[in-house]
């Protein structure tokens, strides 16, 4: 893995992969739409509210899978000093906040015809909501020192003690009586959604995840410009004294990788 | 079409949900490409004010003082 680590490898290789992710979101999200919207029948109970079903249930598995990745690289920056992994997690924790949001939302339009209400403090919404307080907590923390080293590395141990959350969310719906249904797609003997309706998840989870992967190739590419700027201007701001700072030694390898 | 839009009865949620969906996913999208633009655009004005850097560095202090005073006020814009 530490391959990867070579930030000079990591802006070939996301060259040579974002085109991909970007054309397998628009053709995805084409595609999703259209078996969401015209080619997936409504719902015998729920009718045409079903339709939420395809922007709230990859959303809220995205939340979930954006917030597990996040945690991976905070272990990864943590233990390894890996630099890359300290730029992934901060560059992924909007679009995760993105989708958490999303997911509570069209989760609050569906409740509303169908449960009778917007919003009730079960298990599971409540702990998706702490999902979004702990992606703005993160948010807030990384931004929130002068020497952004120290910044990820509180960010970083604060992912990892919120990774506790997320077994959590995906088991709340077992543990505790809620509103919310229990799982119908990732369950213990398969699938009990009809096919018909399982496409469309399917196909808009890709299409979010393509997303996912074309943004944060993206935004990493941005880290990794704004890490080499921070350098330049501390050098320029203190001669090689700029240098010999603790961050400025541990940003002397990136920027030292993108020339090499 | 009409029946399509009036969806069942539900457009006041279906159409929200999708609505608030791709206002948020492209929202993220333009922001995060203006922010690649701008620090790419940063970056460039940064290197191209201080071209030597590297060889600074390794020639020390004397060769660095040399050349810091005019990029410093480069960087500010």
């Amino acid at each position: 893995m530490h391959r990867f680590a070579n930030p000079a490898r990591f802006l070939r290789l996301s060259a040579l992969l974002l085109p991909w992710c970007a054309g397998a979101t628009v053709i995805l999200t084409i595609l999703g739409l259209w078996f969401s919207l015209f080619s997936s029948p409504p719902d015998y109970q729920q009718g045409e509210t079903v339709r939420i079903m395809y922007i709230h249930v990859p959303a809220a598995w995205m939340s979930l899978f954006v917030y597990t990745n996040m945690a991976i690289a905070a272990a990864c920056g943590l233990v390894w000093k890996h630099p890359l992994a300290d730029l992934f997690a901060k560059a992924a924790a909007p679009i995760g906040a993105g989708f958490t949001f999303v997911c509570l939302v069209t989760g609050s339009l569906w409740g509303a015809p169908m449960w009778g209400t917007w919003w009730v403090w079960d298990a599971r919404l409540t702990s998706v909501l702490i999902l979004f307080f702990l992606y703005l907590g993160y948010m807030a923390l990384v931004n929130a020192f002068d020497d952004p080293q120290r910044g990820t590395k509180a960010g970083n141990v604060l992912l990892l003690v919120g990774i506790v959350n997320v077994p959590i969310i995906k088991f709340s719906v077992d543990w505790w009586n809620t509103l919310h249904q229990p799982a119908s797609v990732v369950r213990m003997g398969g699938p009990s959604i009809d096919p018909s309706m399982l496409t469309p998840l399917l196909v808009m989870a890709g299409a979010f995840t393509a997303y996912f992967l074309s943004v944060v190739l993206l935004r990493v590419r941005t880290e990794i410009a704004q890490r080499k700027i921070q350098t330049l201007r501390l050098a320029v701001a203190g001669g090689p004294a700029g240098d010999r700072t603790g961050d400025g030694a541990v940003n002397g390898t990136v920027t030292d990788g993108m020339r090499g | 079409m009409n029946e399509f839009l009036h969806m069942g009865g539900y457009a006041a949620y279906v159409w929200p949900a999708y609505g608030i969906a791709t206002l948020v996913l492209l929202g993220l999208l333009v922001a995060t490409w203006k922010g690649l633009r701008n620090a790419e655009a940063t970056l460039k004005a940064l290197e191209s004010a201080r071209p030597a850097r590297r060889r600074t560095r390794n020639t020390g202090r004397k060769a660095a003082e040399q050349s810091a005073g005019t990029p410093a006020e480069a960087s500010e814009g």
